[in-house]
């Protein structure tokens, strides 16, 4: 039953994409109920991998070389769980958000968009994977043109062509080991790969990509105008999820496949990129003038904290100190992911009310829509890194890790990103507390504000104080 | 999980949970919000008192939660932070009734309360911490907590004043956050240990380990209102009353003299902290905050902002007490932590009152207003002659101790220092007083509203200075019987000298 779960979180949403394409007309009712079943089994799978380990199924009953396996250790059920959780809140909040005539197209493309999330983090084996990756990307662009609006619909043309280019360079990377060792599965390659200009130019080809996809300073020119342009919901699942996943895989591969032939240049420059991308980003988050374009700044930053972890998991010798940074680098994505989805939905809902969303401007709106003003505050809480949040152990993990390596410069740089953090995210917060008198009620749309307002306390008050399930969950599989 | 293990926790969330369901309230729901006010207020007062009994007899009261494996939150209550508890406690109770009776009729009163329930929840962490993880935690969500309150006018003059605050607070916040995470990295999780655990630290660390102090000190300075760091502090005047009451004697600033406090004693250890110098840094420090708050008090004629530079001068007593090697000054330090935040919060309650009343500002307007306010410039008197040092006030108290501990520890300078700073006070407080009472009310005063009953103004905005006054008055008076906070003193010098 339990192992079932796998293929049932790859197949829902399909199925569910299937039916709202069939009968466009009543996409809603659906959707969600899709989108429910998809969560539950997906969540079935974590809480599966929790209590008994890794789990496996070869579809068909063919395995390895030639079937095609779904396998879900501790770190793909870490990520999988935080995706369905905030995959099910954007699907509830859509339901609120779209029309009619939105919602007909959203439906199809985001369930897709769903599966190959579901099926990236689950798949065994390069060549899936960069199926999943393709059919993500292609998903996304689509989704972020949603609003059909020009500045949309240029923006996300332009992200469809980098996607393209990413998994382009992805799977030139895949060929390449293909040829050189004939095995696909990440574990079989793992066993097979060795030093040597084959194994580096594969590494540089997929991990080039893959941060291409994630966005990693200076390839994030895509990224702001893309994920400030496309409608709310679709802004959070592509800054929360979509990205996320490229960094999952960028992991992922980094851990199980190229282990053998790291080494510490690599490393540094992931590093580096991901400190001018912390600096970067904040600063043009700061300067932004619309809340949309600020958190799709800010995502830009956040994804350079994730990649400053590399230099100092080379630098880590394996061990209990390893595993801890690993969980600790682990914990700041998840709750970035969330977070930054709260800050999308709760912006959505400011954007809604006010009919624009120029910061200087917001005051009414905010003080009009406490939930959201809260949801926004829980989540930039998260994202600038204060207690309660997981963001703030984490990254308290990683600095100390920082400093006793000797490695005293990223903990600067991390501290800059934070103050600048800081300052974006109060610039926002301010506008809440002006003389407009408004009557005072703290829900007033319970279908869109709950959901970001939950994705907020999960990501503050959840991660921040109950961290501890997520060293269990990574024990299993990858770093056991 | 027997109770001893639950009662700080409980502590913290009696005034936790309130505030945030307070958060949930509509606007018009006033008799809900006063009942969760009460009540939370209340029962935190009650689990107090049961605890400072319990503690005196030795009892030890631990929560204790691992966040992550390595990061451990820990809540402890040790004499010195039920010293700290205990009066955050009271004077919360007292600050309440006082909003609830200012700020009736004005909006947002549901964000107001959830946010002053929070603020004073993580004063009580921060007091409860039991390791340098759990400090900065607590220490930076006050600084969340008091941003809306300090906002919470919503004037051009409130959003500055509030932005100023953050940006001196985040700062500080990181400071610390650095310092402590680069304490950890060497020593491991940092623990409050009577007596301090860096004593045995090996000599090779050493000079990163007086670095370090220098950091923290700047992180908890800028909340403690360290000169330079004190800049934020003038500017928070614009929040409500009863925030500038709480900020300014239980939450914000002593959050940062408590820090440093415990940093001395439970980190480095005063021993540790003395041969290496440290105290003479903060010594210095101290002083020259001492005085120069003192002086800029002076030329303030806005009667909240001389409390406010009175305040930088005030606390540092407490940072002063700290820094003399010896238990006498000592004693003076930690019950000037509690004597100046009776006697601060009595002045800010009475600046409150004189503004809502007559629309009194500044000290020019003040002629007279002890005829038209009898009861609120009795307190007011009470305060600022416990400032100055006058027996029995309170503030006698303190300086006596601090004056005794200094020459006890052949520090005669701190006593030059003691006695300008209380010359200095005179100056800044006497006029006051002698504008009040002496000086003819002028025929019309600025903004007058005349209350309707009996009182010169509404009981929920009389009673809480009267009370706070009564306290100060008393805290000197009966100094030497059990359970005052010069007792209580005494029981934590004992403690952290183990002699």
């Amino acid at each position: 039953m339990m192992i079932d779960a796998l293929p049932l979180s790859v197949t829902l949403p399909l199925i569910g994409a299937f039916a709202v394409t069939v009968s466009p007309g009543h996409a809603r009712g659906p959707g969600l109920l899709a989108a429910l079943l998809t969560a539950a089994s997906a969540l079935s799978v974590t809480a599966a991998v929790w209590s008994d380990g890794v789990l496996r199924a070869d579809l068909g009953g063919w395995g390895v070389p030639l079937g095609i396996a779904l396998e879900a250790d501790g770190l793909s059920a870490a990520f999988l769980a935080m995706a369905n959780v905030v995959a099910l809140a954007i699907s509830v909040y859509a339901g609120g958000y779209f029309k009619q005539e939105s919602a007909r197209h959203f439906w199809p493309l985001w369930l897709l968009l769903w599966s190959a999330l579901n099926g990236l983090f689950l798949a065994t084996d390069l060549f899936n994977l960069y199926v999943t990756l393709e059919l993500l990307g292609l998903s996304a662009a689509a989704l972020g043109a949603l609003t059909g609006t020009r500045e949309a619909v240029a923006a996300n043309l332009r992200y469809l062509l980098v996607g393209l280019l990413g998994s382009m360079s992805y799977l030139l990377g895949v060929a390449l080991v293909y040829a050189a060792y004939g095995v696909l599965d990440i574990g079989l390659v793992a066993e097979a790969i060795e030093p040597g200009p084959i194994a580096w130019t594969a590494m540089a080809l997929m991990i080039g990509g893959l941060i291409l996809k994630a966005a990693l300073f200076p390839m994030h020119f895509w990224l702001p105008p893309a994920h400030a342009n496309a409608p709310a919901p679709v802004s959070a699942a592509l800054s929360a999820l979509v990205v996320k996943a490229a960094f999952y895989l960028a992991l992922r591969l980094w851990l199980d496949v190229f282990a053998p032939v790291l080494n510490e240049a690599a490393a540094n420059l992931l590093g580096t990129l991901g400190a001018a991308a912390v600096v970067w980003g904040s600063w043009r988050a700061l300067r932004a003038e619309r809340l949309k374009l600020l958190a799709a700044y800010s995502t830009v930053a956040q994804m350079g904290y994730l990649f400053i972890a590399f230099p100092l998991l080379v630098a880590t010798p394996p061990g209990l100190a390893r595993d801890n940074l690993l969980a600790a680098v682990v914990l700041l994505a998840l709750t970035h992911g969330l977070a930054k989805a709260g800050l999308f939905l709760a912006a959505g809902m400011v954007q809604k009310t006010a009919g624009h969303d120029r910061i200087d401007d917001l005051g009414g709106a905010a003080q009009a829509l406490p939930a959201a003003t809260f949801a926004i505050g829980l989540a930039g809480v998260a994202l600038i890194g204060l207690p309660p949040s997981g963001t703030f152990l984490a990254k308290w993990m990683m600095l100390e890790q920082a400093m006793i390596l000797g490695l005293w410069w990223w903990l600067v740089v991390m501290m800059i990103g934070t103050l600048l953090a800081a300052a974006y995210i109060f610039r926002v917060l301010s506008r809440a507390f002006n003389r407009e008198p408004t009557p005072y009620r703290f829900v007033n749309d319970a279908r869109t504000e709950l959901p970001a307002l939950l994705l907020g306390l999960i990501a503050t008050f959840g991660l921040g104080i109950a961290a501890q399930p997520l060293w269990v969950l990574l024990e299993q599989g990858a770093f056991g | 999980m027997n109770f001893d293990a639950w009662l700080p926790a409980a502590i913290l969330l009696s005034s936790m949970i309130p505030g945030m369901l307070i958060f949930l309230l509509r606007e018009e729901s006033h008799r809900l919000r006063t009942v969760l006010n009460m009540t939370g207020a209340l029962l935190k007062l009650g689990l107090v008192i049961w605890m400072i009994g319990g503690v005196y007899d030795g009892h030890r009261y631990e929560t204790r939660w691992t966040l992550a494996p390595g990061l451990d939150l820990v809540l402890r209550a040790d004499a010195l932070a039920v010293l700290f508890v205990a009066l955050s406690t009271l004077l919360w109770l007292v600050t309440t009734i006082y909003a609830i009776g200012y700020l009736e009729h004005s909006p947002n009163r549901s964000r107001f309360f959830g946010f002053f329930s929070i603020c004073v929840s993580a004063t009580v962490g921060i007091a409860l911490s039991g390791n340098l993880l759990t400090f900065v935690i607590f220490y930076e969500i006050l600084t969340l907590a008091t941003y809306p309150l300090v906002a919470h006018r919503g004037t051009p003059d409130a959003a500055h004043g509030a932005k100023v605050y953050l940006a001196y607070t985040m700062g500080g916040g990181a400071l610390l956050l650095v310092g402590a995470i680069w304490l950890q990295a060497l020593v491991g999780p940092v623990e409050f240990t009577q007596g301090g655990i860096l004593g045995v630290s090996p000599e090779e660390i050493r000079i990163e380990l007086i670095l370090i102090f220098f950091v923290l000190l700047a992180g908890l300075g800028v909340k403690a209102a360290l000169v330079p760091l004190h800049g934020w502090l003038p500017q928070a005047m614009v929040a409500p009353a009863p925030v500038s009451a709480l900020l300014h004697a239980v939450a914000v600033v002593k959050a940062g003299a408590f820090g440093i406090v415990r940093v001395v004693y439970d980190v480095y250890g005063v021993e540790f902290a003395y041969a290496n110098g440290l105290l003479v840094a903060l010594g210095i420090l101290a002083s020259v905050t001492i005085i120069y708050g003192s002086l800029m008090a002076l030329t303030q004629d806005s009667l909240k902002k001389r409390l406010a530079y009175s305040t930088v001068s005030q606390v540092s007593y407490i940072a002063l007490g700290a820094s003399i090697f010896g238990p006498i000054a000592t004693i003076g330090g930690m019950v000037h932590l509690v004597h100046q935040g009776l006697m601060k919060i009595t002045l800010f309650f009475c600046a409150g009152n004189y503004a809502e009343t007559l629309g009194v500002h500044k000290v020019s307007e003040m002629d007279g207003v002890g005829r038209r306010m009898p009861w609120t410039s009795l307190a007011f008197t009470v305060g600022a002659l416990g400032m100055i040092g006058v027996p029995p006030v309170a503030g006698f108290v303190s300086k006596w101790y601090l004056g005794l501990g200094a020459a006890d520890a052949g520090s005669n300078w701190v006593i030059a220092v003691l006695i300008a700073s209380s010359l200095l006070n005179a100056a800044y407080f006497l006029p006051i007083l002698h504008r009040a009472w002496f000086r003819p009310a002028p025929k019309q005063w600025p903004q007058e509203h005349r209350h309707a009953g009996r009182l010169e103004i509404a009981g929920a905005l009389l009673w809480p200075p009267v009370i706070t006054a009564v306290l100060a008055l008393s805290a000197g008076l009966f100094a030497a019987a059990p359970f005052t906070p010069l007792e209580w003193a005494s029981l934590i010098a004992e403690r952290e000298y183990g002699r």
